[in-house]
């Protein structure tokens, strides 16, 4: 995101030559049609939350967890934004540290800018309202700690997930948004490149929930008793509504109504599309049976190897990368997972941290220079790797810390009755379906 | 007066209830239960990891019918329910000591 607002004011200012001084001491004025799309984008993605995320996995639980799940993603809403007023922005998008920025921004200070709120001063995004800007991260401040839900999910005590998710944000989240898109260390000074959040959105969250369920331990009866999915069709439901959220993430990241948008529009399509026939393509091939839930992962899948890709590659790379995103999490979710034998519940790491991690080192390979500037080779796949290498082991000492920490004050768990009984009666008081 | 309850397969329903009206039997009573026999269940498989549902869904299909309906009701039921495939369910029958209809007070087969 930085790198392209850098990229679209130097280009301007070869253009305009004296226009540049101008444009240093005055704040550019703004353009209704990248702030109309970076508003829609907004929407887009909180709508991937709210209710896309939450029906996915709620609908993948059993019956008396679909609440439990369902108020998880609306407490972490309400969370992540009250903590993105008060300091998250801020420490993600202010001052300029290696690894985490400053107080500057605290409390949303000085967004509106000295000249008002018809002015873009943000030094983000050109042409757009810093509030827009501000408000556009926050949906992702919201959504990346709602993906770590699936993997803990049926058996984690609702005052530890919220005390968990206050601490990952201060401790991953935050660091990451700065060090990739904030100007810091990955973005900045590596130079690896991440399009809408391959490493600060899925692998952060995708390793991080790994750590954390393989700490909480499995649910009880895992492996014994069915824990089959009560609803496919809600599945179903919030499957759709992610991908057409995910072009607010995607298209949206390109942080203007432009070229750059439409290509990440059609690479996210492409690769959403063949991810999800490919997975259920693999599922015919070995059990006969291309299922919903086959369909629905392979989309998801995909949408997560374009997420740091898609304005980075061509139609060719995200024909590529859906291909990859139908095989490589198919294998981590259906093999690796059994035979291993850790409960991430609802494949978190096997979809998001793999996902995430193939579309970051294919978009080292497969970046078109035509596209943004940017031409894949092994340098920039070293690059790719070591960023890979930074998020993984960030991710994973950060999240047993606090996993750790909350074990022993708070604990992770209900007692073995509420679990067995449901989440949902014993910590909500209510049930997703009356008789 | 017998007591005649069949479990079957649920989409078998329409079937064994013409099959019985065309007997004469006055009243059904189903009831939705699960349970298993020699079928064992049946297996699901969602990414990848199989799960044995133990408990399949059934109907359970109560008569209640004169000594002399009896031949030709459980056989009425089995030729509607039967597929010939695993699972096709049972047919219980047991002696029926007492009948009272609750609006007229009739007992016995009158009350059938």
């Amino acid at each position: 995101m930085k790198k392209l607002a850098f990229a679209t004011t130097s280009a301007l200012a070869a253009l305009l030559g004296t226009v540049v001084c101008a444009f240093a001491e005055e704040a550019p004025a703004i353009n209704s049609g990248d702030t109309a799309w970076m508003l829609t984008s907004t929407a887009l993605v909180l709508f991937m939350t709210l209710p896309g995320l939450a029906l996915f996995y709620g609908g993948l639980v059993r019956k008396k967890n679909v609440l439990s799940v369902l108020a998880q993603c609306l407490g972490i809403a309400g969370l992540a934004t009250l903590m993105w007023w008060a300091f998250g922005y801020s420490l993600s998008f202010s001052g300029d540290g290696k690894f985490i920025g400053d107080f500057g921004a605290a409390f949303f200070k000085g967004i509106y800018g000295p000249e008002g709120k018809d002015i873009s001063y943000s030094s983000h995004l050109a042409g757009v309202p810093e509030s827009v800007f501000a408000m556009f991260q926050l949906t992702f401040a919201i959504i990346t700690p709602a993906l770590i839900v699936g993997a803990i999910a049926e058996r984690m005590k609702y005052t530890a997930v919220l005390a968990f998710i206050a601490g990952w944000l201060i401790l991953v989240y935050f660091p990451f948004a700065h060090m990739v898109w904030g100007g810091g260390y990955i973005g900045g000074t590596l130079g690896a490149i991440d399009f809408a959040g391959g490493l600060v959105v899925h692998m952060s969250s995708g390793y991080s929930a790994l750590v954390l369920a393989l700490i909480l331990g499995p649910r009880l009866g895992y492996g014994k008793e069915p824990m089959t999915p009560h609803s496919m069709v809600l599945c179903m439901i919030g499957t759709s509504i992610l991908w057409v959220g995910w072009y607010g993430f995607n298209a949206g990241s390109a942080g203007a109504a432009n070229g750059l948008a439409g290509s990440a529009f059609l690479t996210t399509t492409l690769a959403a599309a063949i991810g999800g026939f490919v997975w259920a393509f693999l599922e015919f091939i070995t059990k006969k049976q291309p299922s919903v839930l086959g369909f629905c992962s392979g989309i998801v899948a995909g949408l997560v190897v374009i997420t740091p890709a898609a304005g980075f590659v061509d139609a060719t790379g995200a024909v590529i990368c859906g291909i990859a995103a139908g095989v490589v999490p198919y294998f981590a979710v259906v093999t690796l997972k059994r035979k291993l034998g850790y409960d991430d519940a609802l494949d978190t790491f096997g979809v998001h941290a793999v996902g995430g991690t193939v579309g970051t080192l294919l978009t080292g390979l497969l970046a078109v220079e035509a596209v943004n500037g940017q031409a894949g080779g092994g340098a920039l796949f070293m690059k790719q790797l070591g960023s890979v290498a930074i998020v993984l082991v960030w991710s994973v000492v950060a999240t047993a810390i606090l996993a750790y920490a909350i074990k022993v004050t708070i604990g992770l768990r209900p007692t073995a009755d509420v679990e067995r009984q449901g989440l949902d009666i014993n910590e909500h008081g209510e049930e997703g379906y009356a008789d | 007066m017998k007591f005649v309850s069949a479990i079957i397969k649920p989409f078998k329903l329409n079937e064994v209830r013409e099959s019985l009206t065309a007997l004469g039997v006055k009243g059904v009573t189903v009831t939705e239960v699960k349970g298993f026999g020699r079928q064992k269940g049946h297996t699901e498989m969602y990414r990848g990891a199989e799960y044995v549902i133990e408990f399949l869904p059934k109907l359970k299909v109560e008569v209640a019918i004169d000594d002399n309906q009896l031949e030709q009701v459980v056989e009425g039921i089995k030729k509607a329910a039967c597929t010939d495939k695993i699972g096709d369910g049972k047919i219980f029958v047991f002696d029926l000591e007492h009948v009272m209809r609750i609006r007229t007070g009739e007992t016995g087969s009158e009350a059938l």
